[in-house]
């Protein structure tokens, strides 16, 4: 739950408002995309190809693919609790 | 100042050993907490007290939100379980936490139905697939999760589910700092400050650290080469007699956090005056409650919540580990009556616990060594 999980955005998801479809290590998932708005209302400034950092369903930051790397990195170093932590994301579906 | 931009390299991170050891003061000794559990994992996992030279002392902290659970709270999770209709859900790391009456593994067995869920989103997919449930969210964790229950809430609220409600148990990480300068049991020398949270929040709520306490704090990233370069920050600091707030992790970080997501928390939740952390007691301001105006998803607020106290066993030293006052192995029942599979302290429970960490890597790490030693 304490880590964030890069994942690479896909696609927007028109008939979701706030939700992106992003790939993390393969698998691809929705994600809430809302809280990278810089106001409440504002556009997102966001596009497919582009990497976020994700926690617990939301994505709260936008990385480049070097820290990406680092972060995955640094996961996959971490043993059970990322592994747990991936598979508890494939198992979500949240549109 | 400058921070190498690769750092998985050995070269850089031999040579940052080697700028570390030149920058402490000789006969000077220095003692630095990094915060987040996280670190603390990167920290054991890669031996990196090893690579410190014997004047820099690294404490462990309290930023494990599973580890701050008190046990009563977990027993008002369970109670709310075991109320007529209701589905509990939460996160994975919940499942084996202890409580007063044993875990959420144990209740589940005796009958309740409770649900790890990868996201409060998915919480909330379940209230809206069993209309006729009473869906019941605890949520846990520092500024990194708070964000993501106002959305969920926000969300319930614009959907119109009437079926879902949230425990909120979500934890403040500057009023625990603040709890941890006022402990009397603890002097230190600087911070290695927590990644993911000031993702949220930002570096200038850290600033009051360096203003008023008169110690530096650095952002950090989680590699090993970021703990590394953070200490180097700290200590260089101390070499140009500055003390102010850096952020090494900018590459994640913005100064200013996430303004989207602050503003989200603002709307949903108040701070609460106080609430209970597991080993570190009543500490003001720390956590966070839904607004009057959202009550109605406040489980709180429909179930009655018993509110139970609950003492920590006598044998659990999890504060002092919490606080830094102890080594995870200077806990009586660390590795014996306390292990992963069977946790007494919740800082056995969660991968990022100091104990769990020093439980599963620490076995060479240097202090360990001349415990082991010692005559
Ligand atoms: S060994 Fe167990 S009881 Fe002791 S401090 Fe660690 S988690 Fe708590």
């Amino acid at each position: 739950m304490c880590l964030g999980i890069p994942g690479e955005v896909i696609a927007l998801m028109a008939e979701h408002e706030d939700l992106a479809m992003v790939s993390v290590e393969g698998v691809q998932r929705a994600v809430n995309i809302g809280l990278l708005r810089e106001e409440s209302d504002g556009p997102l400034d966001l596009v497919p190809g582009e990497w976020v950092l994700i926690h617990v369903g939301f994505a709260l930051s936008k990385i480049d693919q070097d820290e990406a790397e680092k972060s995955l990195n640094w996961l996959t170093g971490v043993g059970d609790a990322y592994t747990d932590e991936l598979d508890a994301l494939a198992a979500s579906d949240i549109t | 100042m400058r921070y190498v931009d690769e750092y998985r390299d050995g070269d850089k991170a031999r040579a940052l050993a080697t700028a570390i050891a030149a920058s402490c003061e000789p006969g000077r000794r220095y003692s630095f907490m990094e915060i987040c559990g996280g670190h603390t994992h990167t920290i054991y996992k890669h031996g990196l007290e090893d690579h410190l030279p014997e004047a820099i002392t690294l404490v462990h902290g309290p930023g494990c939100p599973v580890c701050v659970i008190p046990m009563g709270r977990v027993d008002d999770a369970i109670a709310l379980a075991e109320q007529p209709d209701v589905i509990l859900t939460s996160f994975g790391d919940m499942l084996r936490v202890p409580g007063g009456r044993g875990s959420f593994l144990d209740s589940k067995a005796a009958g309740a139905d409770i649900r790890m869920v990868y996201s409060p989103l998915d919480a909330l997919k379940v209230a809206r697939n069993n209309p006729e449930k009473r869906v019941v969210f605890m949520a846990i964790g520092f500024e990194t999760t708070t964000p993501s229950t106002a959305m969920t809430i926000l969300r319930a609220e614009a959907e119109g589910i009437e079926n879902f409600s949230v425990f909120c148990n979500h934890v403040r990480v500057v009023p625990a700092i603040t709890a941890i300068l006022d402990s009397p049991d603890l002097r230190l020398d600087g911070f290695v400050g927590p990644g993911h949270v000031s993702t949220v929040i930002g570096c200038e709520p850290y600033e009051f650290i360096a203003r008023d306490h008169g110690m530096p704090l650095v952002c950090s990233g989680f590699e090993p080469l970021d703990i590394l370069s953070s200490i180097h920050g700290l200590l260089q600091q101390f070499a140009d007699g500055r003390c102010e707030v850096e952020n090494e992790y900018a590459r994640v970080v913005p100064w200013a956090g996430n303004p989207k997501a602050l503003a989200v928390i603002d709307e949903v939740m108040e701070v609460r005056e106080t609430f209970e952390w597991r080993g570190l007691g009543w500490i003001p301001d720390s956590a966070m409650r839904l607004r009057p105006e959202y009550a109605r998803f406040d489980a709180e607020q429909i179930f009655g919540v018993p509110g139970v106290r609950v003492a920590d066993p006598p044998a659990c030293q999890c504060g002092e580990v919490l606080r830094g006052a102890i080594k995870p192995w200077e806990c009586k029942v660390f590795g014996t009556a306390c292990t992963p599979e069977t946790p007494i302290g919740t800082c056995m429970v969660s991968s990022e616990g100091a104990c769990a960490a020093y439980y599963n890597f620490g076995r060479f790490s240097r202090s360990r060594v001349k415990e082991a030693t010692a005559p």
